[in-house]
């Protein structure tokens, strides 16, 4: 088992969001988690991957056989973790070249490996890009400064390539894309789809899921997973809309 | 060397000084520099120390610095060995460099030398007594004292600085250094002046270095003029790395004609109150400038940049920028002010300041502001302080980047918006290594210049590279 999720509850400013959240998630294997907007699909993903604003009050959460609420946020990235930001930060005056060359040798230096060479490095940054049809200039820019919508979401995906994580989540990826950048970010994600690793697809519409095929689709409703299922559940959702989930579980 | 003994510095005991000293003050002067020196007194006298009450003195109190002990010097230093002191090994930059020591000229040679292309530099006393015409026409003319008590005490004792005259349509192609360092068995009170005059059409690049060798306390109250003529072009820095136990008050007057472009840099890495007070007029059309200043601080350091600029005339553009990162119990003033004068159409003025406050107890009081007399002109300014950005630094750590080196890649990156201005590649370079040592907390005032930091033998290393930020 890769992670492994136990009647976890987490809490922002004393407001309970995660109302005991169990979920499961293998090697190999593509996990969607859909809902209606504020029922804490971030916040899952958040706490997943450390934001401190949140508080954990019960549960655990097991990632590789180690208690992941223990680690600190850049230990669960070095451990592999890692999260697609919805809204990615822009960051002026920090080049992507440099953050990412700053983040790969951080991440090998807690694996006990040697920093990448120069050379190797950037024909490593030449090959991801092409996974994601990033045009070289934007290497040479800060962080998601100034960048569109679709950009910043490439660039997500491009991170994610050249991190090489284990367990991914992507938090709403789809949203603000066009189709095409959409395709784009998908195949990327395809691509880099593996036997050993797994990802956590969190979005808010079926669109998506047509690129990324799920090998199970879980639905969150406030603050719990309320019912799980094949690919087929995300093409019923889309039919039958979440007022169908909220009907049902209200 | 003719010494007084050290004793708190209050108007009285100047006065009597100034009384005493005379004959020493006065060696050098042309009878009018005699007369301002004397109408300076009167104006110092008549105004004292400031004083808290004075709104640009709302947040620097003068107060502790003053209340030490401090020795008066009346006459140039003796026994220096000016190559020891101000050796300079930024590799592969080429300066000419200029000593000062405790505010006096000190070099091995000649107190003022004549260049091949008819630069002049040197000893502003020495400069005062060959080119008495040329000084005069100048000195004392840009910064006015009626209501500055500290430029007008600076103006009644001043006895020696740096002088710097560049002819009409000469470049000067290598940069001035300009290093004063402050160093001396006891404490000290010093002042000094410079004077720097760019002819039309012309241009310099220079760095000027407020450095301390030791930790003995000192208070330097420091006046430069620079008055750039139409058309002349000049590349300024500032670099300001004193002592904890340093005051410094630098108040530089610019003056630009026609058609000048100024680049000016205010870094100060360290000092234990630092004031710049920053002048500019614009008397000339279609000039430009832009101020940039970085203050880096921490402790009890106090950092106050006092910055105005004066739109006289039309067609002028000023851009300030000052960035500052203030940790522990460190304050800060920024005050700037843009004036726009009636006849100033076509002013396009910008203006701003951000800070970082890395802990609760720093703080900084800034106040950009604009007074506009003309009606189609260009203005804006803008003030932020606030701590690092928690957002970008649970993302940087998100992809594996350790908490330290997060925060160190956030706020260099802040710096660098300031330091990448610098147009030198060596200095840049060199600045850029010392503002990293710097956010890690290993800069110290050097036993060397300013800019001796990283050395063959003691070479600087980092965690991270941020070199190529």
């Amino acid at each position: 088992m890769l992670l492994s999720i136990n009647n976890l509850h987490a809490s922002i400013n004393g407001k309970e969001i995660l109302k005991g959240i169990d979920l499961d998630v293998n090697k190999g294997e593509v996990h969607a988690i859909m809902g209606p907007n504020g029922t804490g699909k971030s916040t899952l993903a958040s706490v997943i991957a450390g934001r401190d604003v949140f508080d954990v009050t019960k549960g655990e959460i097991t990632y590789n056989g180690k208690n992941l609420l223990k680690m600190a946020v850049e230990d669960r990235a070095r451990e592999g973790v890692f999260l697609g930001f919805q809204y990615p930060v822009e960051i002026p005056g920090v080049s992507i070249t440099n953050f990412m060359r700053t983040a790969v040798n951080e991440v090998r230096k807690y694996r006990g490996l040697d920093p990448l060479p120069a050379v190797q490095f950037l024909k490593m940054m030449d090959e991801r890009k092409k996974l994601v049809e990033i045009h070289s200039n934007l290497t040479n820019r800060s962080v998601n400064e100034g960048f569109s919508g679709g950009e910043k979401k490439k660039n997500e995906i491009f991170q994610m390539a050249m991190l090489e994580p284990t367990l991914a989540i992507l938090d709403e990826t789809d949203s603000g894309l066009d189709i095409d950048a959409l395709r784009i970010v998908a195949n990327g994600v395809n691509k880099l789809r593996t036997s050993e690793n797994a990802f956590l697809v969190i979005t808010h519409y079926q669109r998506l899921l047509d690129y990324i095929v799920p090998d199970f689709v879980h639905v969150l409703f406030e603050g719990r997973i309320v019912k799980s299922g094949p690919k087929e559940l995300a093409y019923e959702l889309e039919e039958k809309g979440y007022d169908w989930i909220k009907s049902e579980f209200k | 060397m003719q010494t007084e003994t050290t004793e708190i510095i209050s108007a009285e005991r100047l006065a009597g000084l100034f009384e005493k000293n005379g004959p020493q003050i006065f060696k050098n002067d042309t009878p009018a520099i005699t007369a301002i020196r004397k109408q300076a007194m009167e104006t110092f006298l008549r105004l004292g120390f400031p004083k808290r009450n004075l709104e640009e003195w709302k947040n620097t109190d003068l107060k502790e610095s003053l209340e030490r002990e401090y020795e008066c010097l009346f006459s140039p230093p003796s026994n220096i060995d000016p190559q020891k002191i101000f050796h300079c090994n930024i590799p592969h930059l080429d300066t000419a460099v200029i000593g000062q020591f405790n505010g006096w000229f000190v070099s091995k040679d000649v107190p003022l030398i004549t260049l091949g292309n008819g630069i002049i530099m040197g000893s502003l006393a020495e400069a005062l007594k060959k080119y008495p015409d040329l000084v005069e026409k100048y000195y004392s003319k840009y910064a006015g004292f009626e209501n500055n008590s500290l430029t007008a005490l600076n103006t009644a004792f001043a006895q020696d600085g740096i002088f710097i005259y560049v002819p009409d349509n000469v470049q000067s192609h290598k940069p001035v250094q300009m290093i004063n360092v402050v160093q001396a068995e006891q404490s000290i009170f010093l002042q000094s002046r410079n004077l720097i005059i760019l002819g039309k059409n012309s241009s310099l690049s220079i760095v000027h270095c407020d450095d301390s060798y030791n930790h003995q306390a000192s208070f330097s109250n420091v006046v430069t003029e620079i008055f750039m003529d139409d058309q002349a072009v000049m590349d300024h820095y500032k670099l300001q790395n004193l002592n904890n136990d340093s005051t410094l008050v630098s108040s530089v007057y610019f003056n630009l004609e026609r058609s000048a472009k100024l680049d000016s840099h205010f870094i100060s890495l360290n000092g234990g109150l630092l004031r710049n007070n920053i002048f500019l007029c614009f008397n000339g059309a279609d000039s430009n400038a832009s101020i940039f200043g970085l203050y880096l601080m921490d402790r009890k350091q106090h950092i106050d940049n006092q910055v105005f600029v004066d739109h006289a005339k039309p067609g002028c553009t000023s851009k300030e920028m000052f960035k500052g990162i203030m940790d522990e119990q460190s304050s800060g003033v920024f005050n700037g002010h843009v004036l726009v004068r009636r006849d100033a159409q076509k002013t396009d003025a910008r203006q701003n300041n951000r800070n970082i406050l890395l802990t609760d107890t720093a703080r900084v009081n800034s106040k950009p502001f604009l007074e506009i007399y003309a009606d189609d002109v260009k203005c804006s300014h803008g003030s932020t302080t606030g701590q690092l950005d928690q957002e970008a630094m649970f993302y940087l750590m998100q992809r594996g980047i350790g908490e330290d080196s997060a925060r160190m890649l956030l706020m260099f990156a802040f710096a660098d918006e300031v330091v990448g201005k610098i147009a030198i590649p060596q200095l840049r370079q060199r600045i850029e290594d010392m503002v990293k040592k710097r956010l890690q907390g290993e800069l110290q005032i050097c036993e060397q210049c300013v800019l001796h930091c990283s050395t063959p033998e003691h070479p600087m290393e980092f965690d991270i590279d941020i070199s190529k930020i």
